[in-house]
């Protein structure tokens, strides 16, 4: 019965594609597999929005939306149907295109910035035989198509022809290229000690159990470190708070995305969700388990139902922050990358290698645990001793 | 026509558009994406030659476009610094200017 | 060859043709991140994973947003009102169809090129890592020196100069 329930898209995708004659059918499941993933994915997306309003508004100590239902109707639900007449808001706003900017390039940025996007959640896999497109080098796949993401923020914040939309921009791409190098070398980690870059193969290594307690990388000193700084980056790489200097309106409008609106906006809003979802996906994958149970006497739980809690819980988590940490600014951000995340990343590496050929004994825990703090302290004291408070130089090619 | 022989067709048309902008525009960094054209070019002969290769599973062709990616990776770094700092003192990018050996 | 080979090998083409005549060097440059996707896609059908994810990686990801920034800290955003081409381009286009005539006899009438489609070939990241590290260790590591010592030289010639008569000097 748990195995039926845990297998049930599977099942029901074979039983659809079993209406088509031989050839057909390879395509067919993919088409079936990425109608489904753009119907599951923008609806969790709009309930996160509301969850996102209504948990900044409870911790900043107000209510968030609390009276829509669903609308035309008399069905009460509390502020969870927002959503709707939001999404009906954003199609029928007028799109408003300045008359200076590039007509062809400040279309085409939406369009740049969504399909890679949604092109990430083919490899993740959303439970047990549940990969869309299980490529040997699956994460080489994730993270070479996530950061053909920074191509479209230039196109939008050059092609609109405004110094806030630039500078935005400029300062997006610089920010997620520098977060960029502490994410690959913290999933390098996980991938030295699996020894394959297949996503599936990943968690099937984490699929095991000692004393009721899963092998999740997260419960290891490497893999705690190294799901920390994925946790980080991340934040950075959809440009969350504390890292939403590019975007923040109290800054600089809305960066990049200043001068769209209507249905593009919502693409670039939407965009931005689905790319959160898409590298917690990963860090979920690669450090929390994927689709196991953390213990073995919860195993009966489906396998989608595991991925989806800990996706949730780790937005919810992202929307903490954003309720609580305030902004860091530029130079503290790329500080914060270079100097600190970058040097943990690769001694981290190190501490990975040694954990892997010690023999596994209370030992390995403390001789890791050791470096890594040790580490930690060292460039944590570095990194505030380097302060410098005074007049910014800006540095142009002149 | 073999399917090699459209790849390799493919790859020398590649070639020379990049290479005949690479020689006719006035911009450094035209050049450069004329260079960088060039070399991909390149490795698409390279993996082609490989797929249809008697010995694929030697993988020699694979490697030499995974280094020829890393070598062109550090040559446009170096290169646009290299722009970069010719702007800065000749406050021009154009290659018809740039023709003292005066610093 | 499939239908979408050559769809795929007219969309690199347009885009290197569009990289290299256009005004404007913002849309030159994107026209180069279409080619070098369209790149990408031809070596994911010629069965070279690895390959055409680490292009998109590196020349997509990387070189055209460095190209991109280079082309905004050297103020050639705008579009040019002079002409775009050199003195004696003529000459360049006359060589170029030359090379590329000798390049496509070369191709068409050698026959060393073989006849039938061999199987495809099997190039898992196991097989790489494998050969990555033992046939071809050496000129991983000095792959390894070249790109530090690329990254330190980029940084030195970019970097700008204390001069004693430079108003604008860093402090």
């Amino acid at each position: 019965m748990a195995d039926k329930l845990d297998q049930i898209f599977v099942n029901v995708l074979h039983w659809l594609v079993s209406f088509l004659p031989e050839a057909l059918r390879p395509l067919a499941s993919a088409l079936v597999c990425i109608a489904f993933i753009l119907m599951v994915f923008p609806l969790i997306f709009s309930l996160t929005t509301i969850f996102e309003r209504k948990g900044l508004g409870r911790i900043q100590n107000r209510y968030g939306p609390n009276r829509v239902g669903i609308p035309f109707t008399k069905i009460r639900l509390a502020g969870f149907g927002q959503f709707l007449p939001d999404g009906i808001k954003m199609l029928t706003k007028e799109d408003v295109v300045p008359r200076a900017a590039d007509k062809v390039v400040h279309f085409l940025a939406p369009i740049v910035m969504l399909i890679p996007v949604l092109l990430t959640y083919s490899v993740l896999p959303f439970g047990k035989n549940m990969t869309l497109a299980d490529y040997d080098a699956g994460l080489l796949f994730f993270l070479a198509v996530g950061g053909a993401v920074e191509v479209s923020v230039f196109m939008a914040g050059w092609s609109s022809r405004n110094k806030y939309s630039l500078l935005g921009a400029m300062r997006a791409i610089a920010q997620m290229v520098s977060y960029e190098i502490p994410l690959i070398l913290s999933a390098v980690t996980v991938v030295m000690i699996v020894g394959s870059l297949n996503l599936s193969q990943i968690v099937a290594h984490q699929n095991q159990y000692t004393c009721g307690i899963a092998h999740w990388f997260v419960f290891t000193p490497w893999g705690l470190v190294g799901f920390l700084l994925f946790f980080i980056a991340s934040l950075a790489e959809s440009n969350r708070t504390p890292f939403d200097l590019p975007e923040a309106e109290s800054e600089i409008i809305a960066g990049y995305f200043t001068e769209y609106s209507g249905f593009k906006f919502a693409l670039f809003f939407l965009g931005e969700y689905l790319g959160m979802f898409a590298i917690i996906g990963l860090g979920i994958t690669l450090f929390l388990g994927g689709w196991t149970s953390p213990v073995s006497f919860l195993t009966w739980i489906p396998s989608w139902i595991w991925f989806l809690t800990k996706m949730m819980a780790i937005v919810f988590v992202f929307i903490w922050i954003r309720g609580t940490l305030p902004r860091l600014r530029m130079d503290q951000l790329m500080n914060l990358a270079w100097k600190f995340m970058l040097p943990l990343a690769l001694i981290n590496i190190l501490v990975a290698g040694i954990w892997h050929y010690m023999a596994a004994d209370w030992q390995r825990w403390l001789v890791c645990s050791a470096i890594i703090f040790g580490a930690y302290v060292i460039l944590g004291r570095g990194l505030m001793a380097n302060q410098k408070l005074g007049l910014r130089v800006y540095k142009f090619a002149e | 026509m073999t399917p090699l022989q459209t790849c390799l067709l493919v790859s020398a048309l590649l070639f020379s558009i990049g290479f005949a902008g690479a020689v006719t525009r006035r911009h450094a960094i035209l050049v450069l994406i004329g260079i960088e054209l060039m070399l991909n070019a390149a490795n698409l002969n390279l993996i082609a030659f490989w797929r249809f290769s008697a010995h694929p599973e030697a993988l020699t062709g694979f490697i030499f476009v995974l280094f020829s990616m890393a070598m062109a990776g550090a040559e446009a770094a170096v290169g646009l610094a290299l722009i970069i700092a010719i702007y800065r003192h000749k406050k021009t990018s154009n290659l018809d200017e740039v023709k003292e050996l005066k610093g | 060859m499939s239908p979408f080979f050559i769809i795929t090998a007219v969309v690199t083409l347009l885009g290197a043709v569009f990289a290299m005549s256009l005004r404007n060097l913002v849309h030159c440059a994107l026209a180069m991140a279409v080619a070098f996707s369209g790149v990408a896609a031809m070596f994911l059908q010629l069965d070279a994973q690895f390959a055409g994810f680490a292009e998109i990686l590196v020349y997509v990801g990387a070189i055209a947003i460095l190209i991109v920034f280079a082309i905004l800290l050297t103020r050639s955003g705008e579009t040019p009102e002079k002409s775009v081409l050199t003195s004696g381009w003529w000459a360049g286009i006359a060589v170029t169809a030359m090379v590329f005539t000798i390049l496509g006899w070369a191709i068409l009438s050698s026959s060393a090129v073989p006849k039938d489609l061999p199987a495809a070939p099997v190039a898992t990241v196991k097989n790489i890592g494998d050969a990555l590290m033992t046939k071809y260790v050496l000129p991983l590591e000095i792959i390894g020196l070249v790109l530090t010592a690329a990254m330190i030289g980029a940084v030195i010639i970019a970097l700008k100069e204390d001069k004693k008569d430079n108003s604008g000097g860093e402090q």
